[in-house]
């Protein structure tokens, strides 16, 4: 089963759509306030990465369900400069642009799974998924 | 070319009673929305009727007594929330009616057709561009207002005891907020001369690294200025999720509510509230 909606990335305002189309869906999953949070945190970065390194990119929220367990999925795709060193950008407190440095690897922390493709000069997907238990 | 464009004026205004009850209801074919129907019947007709003066003006008198009309009444349909799809299909069908009318009382004859085509094309034409240029300025001209208005609601330091005053955040924290937060906070500090600012963040939905970066600059700005920050409205999912974040906020006093933030903020500067003895 899927059912998908997405929210293109073009200004910080989109931002705030990508994140509330997530907790609308998240709220419909039954996810409770503190996973509630943690969707919208993850979206509301991977959203802003979109805007701040891509310029402009998509976010896609999809529902997944996998071995009898529902969740939701946040796909983030952009067609920007793609990241050079992942296992950097996945380390705590490594920031290029003056940031906390905890986008990234905050990310992979608020999910359950998390998965990243990124190609120099081609984009970069990111698949997060939260499960529902 | 001007007598022909006065001849179709004139026509216009000879039949306007007869086009304009079948114009509506066209109008109302093609209004999806609802937002046609909506009005009373009165208003139905004197809109309209105001709409087909309005296109009878650019056919017939000056430029400039048109772009006056224009203005007010795009405002008006814009105020009436009719959308801009509706607009130029009623243009549009105007002035396939009139045509259609025109043809049926042997206005226009075949050797003619080709004429009033292209009278009807520079009719129409610089008419639906004004009308979309004019929509879309009422639109940016909105825009620009709420913009401001949702900045005047932006920040603002309240001093709520002597030293200690109190920031109410309430909604999303973008780039530009952040810079105001910022200053308002500045300015403020000093100008009520606080020794405490309280930031009271419950009314922030989402609380990612960004914002999180933005609190801790203001809070370290604060700190130069020689006054302390405090964060409070601290809900229990923002706090999750900020420690699995992995944000620091180490530096800063914290607490869940405002109330237990203003307690802590007077213990600070030594004082006390208590409860008068009768």
């Amino acid at each position: 089963m899927s059912n998908q909606s997405s929210v293109e990335i073009l200004t910080e305002w989109d931002i705030v759509a990508a994140r509330q189309l997530g907790r609308n869906v998240a709220k419909e999953l039954g996810f409770g306030t503190v996973d509630q949070a943690r969707i919208t945190t993850a979206i509301s970065e991977l959203a802003r990465n979109i805007y701040l390194y891509a310029g402009q990119g998509k976010i896609e929220i999809q529902r997944v369900t996998e071995k009898g367990l529902n969740g939701i999925m946040i796909i983030a795709t952009d067609n920007g400069p793609g990241i050079p060193d992942i296992r950097k950008v996945m380390e705590d407190g490594f920031s290029t642009s003056g940031g906390l440095g905890a986008g990234l690897p905050g990310v992979k922390r608020l999910m359950d799974d998390f998965r990243i493709d990124t190609n120099l000069g081609e984009g970069t997907d990111i698949r997060a998924t939260k499960w529902l238990r | 070319m001007n007598t022909m464009n006065e001849k179709v004026a004139n026509f216009i205004h000879e039949h306007l009673d007869d086009i304009l009850p079948d114009w509506q209801e066209k109008l109302s074919g093609i209004d999806e929305e609802g937002s046609f129907q909506m009005l009373s019947a009165d208003m139905r007709r004197q809109t309209s009727r105001e709409f087909a003066e309005l296109m009878l003006t650019n056919l017939s008198e000056s430029h400039q007594a048109y772009e006056n009309r224009l203005n007010d009444f795009s405002e008006k349909v814009v105020r009436l929330g009719w959308s801009i799809t509706f607009v130029t299909r009623a243009v549009d069908l105007f002035a396939e009616h009139i045509f259609l009318v025109m043809e049926e009382k042997g206005f226009i004859n075949k050797d003619d057709v080709r004429a009033y085509v292209e009278v009807f094309a520079n009719w129409l034409r610089p008419m639906r561009n004004s009308i979309i240029e004019a929509y879309s300025k009422t639109w940016e001209r909105t825009v620009s207002l709420q913009k401001i208005a949702l900045q005047e609601l932006s920040a603002s330091l309240i001093p709520v005891f002597d030293k200690i005053s109190v920031m109410p955040l309430v909604g999303t924290i973008d780039t530009e907020r952040a810079k105001l937060i910022m200053e308002n906070l500045l300015q403020g500090v000093v100008k009520h001369r606080a020794e405490v600012v309280l930031l009271d963040i419950t009314g922030v939905p989402v609380v990612d690294t960004m914002v999180a970066h933005h609190i801790i600059q203001a809070a370290d700005a604060v700190r130069l200025v020689g006054a302390k920050c405090m964060l409070v409205g601290i809900r229990p999912e923002i706090a999750q999720t900020i420690v699995t974040l992995g944000i620091n906020l180490n530096d800063f006093t914290t607490t869940s509510t405002l109330q237990r933030g203003v307690e802590q903020a007077l213990a600070l500067t030594d004082r006390k509230i208590v409860e008068v003895e009768e």
